[in-house]
This record gives structure tokens, sequence and C-alpha cells, in this order.
């Protein structure tokens, strides 16, 4: 489904990410962790296109993004992404943020988008919210509607940076419970996150970062019970400690 | 010296008629300034660093200008460019009217362009990412998320900046206009009322301005996202 190869990327003479390489197969569910400043958010924005990229390509479906290439509707459309910081549309209501690039991009009638919008919210728990506005919902909330506006445009993938990073703790599970029917239901994600509680149990595999290299690729329960690499042993005792 | 505030109510409806075209300056400036000023910001903002360079110098030259200046400007040259384009020479008269509206809409346009710059600039880069990432076009997402929250980031300074135009529409007393002050002036003169026609004439402008100025108070109250 997605194939990175060979990515390299520096802003100025700091090189972000070296050479990376890794596959994510139709329905996977892959965890990006790593120290901050790693370089896990701007990997996964280069795949769809945020980000741009100095050298290799990665392949979307059948969409091939490599340097310099800037028409990118067709990969937009069939990648979804969820902000650490939600950037839900604030002027908008909750059923509108779901709705305006349905009618915008895909072109839906707006009682088709509306449909789908009040279906998708009503699958995130927020069906008693919809006339709202962002800024009247808690961040657990404003986090579901943006999962919803993502999934809106039916996306084959869905990116997620740092979902819960910027929620209060008590929030955090209703936004993983989201993600997790969403991996069960076959939805091809990564996911840059720090809860290793759903890394252990959602995700197929995890993709470890550390200094802008992926440095280590393996299987969950292998991940986290025996880290092939030093690096990662490091930092698995550094967050597990407590 | 008597003040006779009884001659104003005599020249009531010419005094009016001086307001009104008062407010119609402002409209017009307000309305064709906004629309023409974020058209401006836009391509002050656009990675075109050609539409972008323009759109600079353009707001650089009108704010270093005083308006009295590009009203003259406008009223004496204009004619003559349009009869040298057109007219083989002859300068083409334009009206006071038609004078006036243009030079308030490219005057103002380039204090609103710097105000709505200020507004995109107050979104987060965040909510251009979302657009991207939900596949808007640059123009749709113009239209439909990063203007609404720029203008209305900025709403009150753009009522502040259109309460300094309804000011400034009285500088169009250099053309022999016939606005509110224009009005006044014209009848100080030929009844010897100063007094009364100027004190009158303040109290108008301050009434309006004071009314506007409580309006972009209750304004900023309510503008926070989600206040009720």
């Amino acid at each position: 489904m997605i194939s990175i190869s060979h990515v390299s990327k520096s802003y100025g003479s700091f090189q972000v990410l070296k050479d990376c390489n890794a596959e994510v197969a139709r329905g996977e569910v892959v965890v990006i962790c790593g120290p901050s400043g790693s370089g896990k958010s701007t990997l996964i924005k280069t795949v769809n296109g945020l980000e741009s990229i100095d050298a290799g390509e990665i392949k979307v479906g059948d969409f091939l993004l490599a340097p310099r290439v800037t028409h990118m509707a067709a990969l937009r459309r069939s990648v979804g992404m969820v902000f650490q910081s939600f950037e839900l549309f604030p002027h908008l209501s909750v059923l509108s943020n779901v709705t305006i690039a349905q009618t915008k991009v895909l072109k839906r009638p707006k009682a088709v988008a509306e449909e789908k919008a009040r279906a998708l919210l009503a699958r995130v728990g927020l069906s008693a919210h919809i006339a709202k506005y962002p800024a009247q919902l808690s961040g657990g909330q404003q986090q579901r509607v943006a999962i919803a506006r993502a999934l809106a445009l039916d996306p084959e993938v869905m990116l997620f940076d740092e979902p819960t990073s910027a929620l209060d703790p008590e929030m955090v599970n209703e936004v993983l419970d989201v993600m997790t029917s969403l991996a069960k239901q076959g939805m091809t994600m990564i996911c840059v996150t720090h809860e290793m509680g759903f890394a252990r149990n959602v995700a197929n595999r995890v993709l470890f970062m550390d200094g802008g290299e992926i440095v280590e690729t393996a299987g969950a329960a292998k991940f986290f019970n025996a880290p092939a690499s030093e690096r990662a042993k490091a930092f698995l005792a550094r967050i597990l400690k407590h | 010296m008597k003040v006779d505030l009884s001659a104003v109510a005599s020249v009531a409806p010419f005094l009016l008629s001086g307001l009104l075209f008062t407010i119609q300056i402002t409209v017009v400036g307000v309305a064709g300034g906004i629309v023409f000023g974020s058209l401006l910001a836009v391509a002050r903002l656009s990675p075109n660093r050609l539409l972008s360079a323009f759109a600079t110098a353009y707001i650089n030259l009108m704010r270093s200008i005083p308006l009295i200046m590009v009203i003259f400007w406008v009223f004496f040259l204009v004619p003559w460019a349009i009869g040298w384009l057109v007219n083989h020479g002859r300068p083409v008269a334009v009206g006071a009217s038609l004078t006036i509206y243009a030079t308030f809409v490219l005057f103002e346009a380039a204090y609103y362009a710097e105000i709505v710059r200020a507004g995109f600039r107050s979104i987060s880069t965040g909510q251009y990412a979302a657009c991207e990432a939900l596949g808007l076009s640059r123009f749709h997402a113009y239209v439909y998320i990063l203007f609404p929250q720029a203008i209305r980031n900025v709403l009150p300074i753009l009522l502040t900046q259109t309460i300094i135009l309804f000011q400034d529409t009285s500088l169009v007393y250099v053309i022999s206009a016939t606005d509110l002050l224009g009005a006044a002036t014209k009848i100080a003169q030929r009844d010897g009322s100063l007094v009364e026609m100027y004190l009158t004439v303040g109290v108008v402008y301050f009434l309006f301005c004071y009314a506007a100025s409580q309006l972009v108070k209750w304004l900023q109250g309510r503008l926070a996202y989600g206040a009720r």
C-alpha cells in the first residue's frame, strides 16, 4: 500500500530524515515512535506531501511522490490526516467541518455529504454535538471530530500525528478507542504516538526512529519484549520506567 | 457674538444631502477598499514574487502619500491621462463624484490590505496544513477557510479604519465637493454662520464616530470563538 524508499530531507545543513525505508501493507497499523526530534512527525508528513522530500520516493497506492512533485490532489484525497492540535475550522460548525471537503473536493451534493457526516459523527460518538462549534467541545471531542473530518473523504490510509499529545489524560482513551475500532475495521494506519499501550495492543508493527533514521522495524510484541537495537532499549527504558 | 441655532434648521435639507454624500463615499470606500484590499493582501502573501512585489509596491506607495494629494492627482491628472489614451490628448471630464469614489477605493485599499494581511498572518500554520491535507484547492481554502477567519480576527481594526475613512471624507472639500463639511462651508460662507455650521457638523461627526467605536467595543466581546 505504502512504500517509502530512500527518503532523505534536510533543513539547511540539518538532516531530519536519513535514507528512510519502510513498507506498510493494506490494512496494517504501524506506529512510529522514538525520542522527540527524531523525525517522526516529518516522516509521517512526507506521506501526504505536507513535507517535501529531497531524495528518494514514496508510493501510496498508485501515486508516486518524488522530490519536486507538486500536483498532489489525488494523493490528498486518498490519505486522511489527524493533527496533534486538531486544526478544526473554528468558524464552522461540527457538521460543516465534516462536510466542507466533501462538497468542495469530492463535489458531493450537500445532502449526501451531510448524511455521511452524520453517520461518521455518530460513529465517533458525537451525534449530540453536530450543531456546536469546535470551541464549545472538549479536546477529546474535537479530536474525534477531526477524525470524522478526515474519514469523510473515504481515505485508503489514515495518518495520525501525535493525536493524543495535546489532550488532558482523561480524554486520551476516547480518542484511542476510536482509533482502535478504526484499526479493527481494517483501515491502513500510520500513527506517530507516545501511547505505548496502544502501540503494543493495536499496532502490527513498530518503526523506531532516532536521529532521523529508522533504526528498527519490528512486530509490536517483539519490539516491546525484545528490542534489537541498543537505542530502542534505551528509549523504552526511559519511557516505561514508571 | 451670537450663536443662532435656528439658522441650522432652515438649511437642514442641504446639510442632510451633504451627509448623504459623505455616507456614500464611506460605503463605496469601505466596500471597494475591502474587496480590492483583500486581493492586494492575498497578492502580497502569494508565493509568486512578481505579484507579491507589485502588491507590496502599491501598498507602500499609497501609504506614503497624503490622501489629499491623491485626491488632487486623480482629479486633475486622470482626465488628462484618459484623454491622452483615448481622445487625442483632449482631457475627458470624469466628474467629482466618480473621482472621489475611485480615489477612496484605491487609497483605502492599501490600508485595508495591511489589516487583512495581519488577519491572514494571525491564522495558525496548522490551519493551512489542514486545508492542504483535506485536498482543498488554494482558492477554496482562501474563500471558505482562511478569509473568514482572517476577517474575523481583524474585524475591530477594520471598523476602526472605517471610522478613520469616514473622517477622511471631509478632505473632498479640496475639489469643492459637497459632502457634509462642504455643504456646511458653503452655507457658512453664504450666511456668515461659521460657528453654528461648524458646531453642527462637529457634533454630527462625533455622534457617528462615537456610535461606531461603541460598536467596535461590543464586537470585541462577541467575537471570541464560542462566545454566546
